[in-house]
């Protein structure tokens, strides 16, 4: 039996600048205990402003998110407070998210504090016990985060977040400042610790081919709206939507030999401040009809699960095709 | 032997730091030829981007210095040509495009003018004939509405636009030699393909050479003839990019290649290499891959391997390989 920990529904988030910029357009999914969603997608696709919405670090405008039978919308900052014991965060930048100022030993326990878990000596404890975990020696305590290499710093960030016993981890962009080889330990580490301690991950990249190796399911954004969701392989080897499978073909694949269908998008990302009107995508669609220029198209879901929204499939009842 | 039009040998850039002096570029080697698209990879700090600077004239000195290797365009050392001489080549025979296209950009000069500026400064033509040039040229990189577009600043483009733009001005004189220094890294996927699809079509149409500098081996895969792989300053491995992915020698090369998560399959584990990247100048004796090397064994932390041919055309800097 695999519970559901968060079941986020209808999530909005509106800008009000000169225009209303709608960052994040009604994005639901769910999410199980112990897998690893992850969410991909273009820049102002609205995947980060979903993750800072599930941590109350934003407001949402609109919908709500369920994390353990509470709807953290209606949470007072008290409240919300509190909850962040369970929900924790992982930044993309390891240099920016460490405080230069702090010793490592400080910046890992100050969540304990926070929470008021244990005392001084067992907090010490923690924080060497942590270090080993994330594979630093615990003779780094007493160092500064300039000392240390930016994997080094993203395995101390991957602690932190692991001090207080976390239930769910939002990871944005946690591996994309990193060099390749160090990139792979990291993903590693994550892995391992998903095992070890039961973590359920929401991971938001911008890699597909990091995004394929660290998640069960996958939701592909764009415009703020989720267009497509379905488990790792059959998003991956069976997309369905038009701009999935142009994403897919467009990233360079490492390997000379490999012969793949060419398609070439047309166009820029329109602004989210003046998107397209009827489905979002219409724009730079291969496949665009005279419909999708007027009406949003419908999500339809076939039976394992697999979600797109597109008119292609909007008059199939099972979209197997 | 045939010379080359670009031919870099054992090129030495350093940095006076408050640590000491820092090799950023040791001993570099390499040649592009017309047309060819060379690749040079490498993460962080392993000297690719200083090693395109040096050939560019670009290297800010203090606190840098070339100091040692021979830069050879169409038979000229770069490394004796005089300022004057250099701003003749740069821009007019060898280009040069950076990551950032909005850095690269004047925010306060008209996408026009600054084209128009860069034909003016390399050729006698007058400036209704510079500004038609600019307009094909645009056109040519696939930007519409070139018009308005002359009148425009950067900030009123996106990111692939500016990059188009600045692909512009890099082919306006037509170059013999594009120097690409992560053309791609902050576009989105999307939007990079349509960039490399760019260059790979200017390429074959103006049988300009290209430098490209990149740590996504998606992107070397896709784009090059040559690989060229660096490491803490050094060269480790150069080959043919089929032989650099089919039968990659240096143990670097192979980790490098195994490390990167696969978008048509999923591996179980990925592997990694352990230990972190060496700052340049860290790594004193031996070679400088030996204290993350797998394979490493005595000689390797004592002396470092030269540069050695294997098979074909493939050359690469390991003990494993010195014998053979």
């Amino acid at each position: 039996m695999t519970e559901t920990i968060l079941e986020v529904t209808n999530l909005k988030k509106y800008f009000n600048h000169k225009h209303v910029v709608k960052a994040v357009d009604g994005v639901s999914f769910t999410l199980k205990k112990g897998e690893t969603l992850g969410i991909v997608g273009e820049s102002g696709c609205g995947k980060s402003t979903t993750g800072r919405m599930l941590m109350r670090l934003i407001d949402a405008t609109e919908g709500s998110i369920v994390f353990q039978g509470k709807n953290l919308v209606d949470l007072s900052i008290k409240q919300m407070r509190a909850m962040r014991k369970d929900v924790q965060m992982i930044f993309q930048d390891p240099y920016a998210s460490l405080n230069p100022r702090h010793t490592i030993e400080r910046i890992i326990e100050e969540p304990m504090i926070v929470h008021k878990m244990g005392n001084k000596i067992e907090r010490k404890e923690r924080v060497r016990e942590l270090l080993e975990i994330v594979g630093l020696s615990s003779d780094y305590a007493k160092r500064y985060p300039h000392q240390f290499s930016g994997g080094q710093r993203q395995r101390i960030g991957i602690a932190r977040a692991l001090a207080v016993r976390p239930k769910l981890i939002i990871a944005d962009e946690p591996v994309s400042a990193l060099d390749v080889s160090v990139q792979a330990q990291v993903l590693n580490l994550l892995d391992d610790l998903q095992k070890k301690f039961e973590l359920t991950y929401l991971f938001i990249a911008h890699d597909l081919s990091v995004v394929r190796h660290i998640s069960n399911r996958v939701a592909v954004m764009y415009l703020g709206r989720i267009v497509e969701l379905a488990n790792r392989d059959d998003l991956y080897d069976h997309p369905k939507h038009p701009y999935t499978k142009a994403l897919l073909s467009s990233v360079p694949i490492p390997a000379p030999d490999f012969e793949k269908e060419e398609t070439e998008l047309k166009g820029d990302i329109p602004s989210p401040s003046n998107p397209p009107t009827g489905c979002p995508f219409h724009t730079r669609c291969p496949l665009v009809m005279e419909k999708c220029k007027t009406k949003v198209p419908q999500a339809r879901q076939n039976s394992n699960g697999h979600y797109v929204v597109c008119h292609l499939y909007n008059d199939k009842e099972d979209m197997a095709i | 032997m045939n010379s080359h039009l670009l031919h870099v040998k054992e090129l030495q850039t350093q940095f006076i730091t408050d640590e000491g002096t820092v090799p950023a570029v040791d001993d570099v080697s390499f040649y592009v030829n017309p047309g060819e698209v060379l690749g040079i990879v490498g993460e962080s700090g392993c000297g690719k981007s200083v090693t395109s600077l040096s050939v560019m004239g670009l290297v800010p000195s203090p606190p840098g210095k070339i100091t040692g290797g021979e830069i050879l365009f169409d038979g000229k050392d770069l490394t004796e040509a005089s300022e004057k001489q250099m701003q003749k080549i740069r821009g007019n025979e060898i280009a040069m495009i950076f990551q950032e296209p909005m850095t690269s950009l004047n925010p306060v000069i008209k996408i026009g003018d600054q084209l128009i500026e860069g034909v003016r400064i390399h050729t006698d033509k007058s400036r209704k004939q510079a500004k038609e040039q600019a307009m094909d040229m645009l056109q040519k990189v696939g930007l519409s509405r070139v018009d308005e577009l002359m009148s425009q600043y950067p900030h009123q483009l996106s990111g692939g636009m500016r990059q188009r733009v600045m692909i512009a001005m890099a082919f306006i004189c037509e170059p013999k030699v594009l120097i690409a220094d992560e053309p791609t890294t902050a576009l989105d996927v999307t939007i990079q393909k349509q960039i490399l699809n760019l260059m790979k079509q200017l390429n074959s149409e103006m049988h300009t050479a290209i430098i490209l500098i990149t740590h996504d081996l998606g992107v070397v895969a896709e784009m090059c003839d040559r690989v060229v792989v660096m490491y803490a300053g050094k060269i480790v491995e150069e080959a043919t990019v089929k032989e650099i992915f089919n039968d990659p020698k240096h143990p670097y090369t192979k980790g490098l290649i195994q490390s990167v998560p696969d978008l048509r399959q999923r591996k179980d584990k990925l592997y990694s290499i352990p230990g972190n990247v060496p700052k340049p100048g860290q790594i004193k004796s031996g070679c400088v891959f030996a204290p993350r090397c797998a394979y490493a064994f005595e000689t390797c932390g004592q002396e470092m391997p030269k540069l050695c041919s294997t098979e074909g055309s493939q050359q690469v800097r390991c003990w494993l390989y010195h014998e053979k």
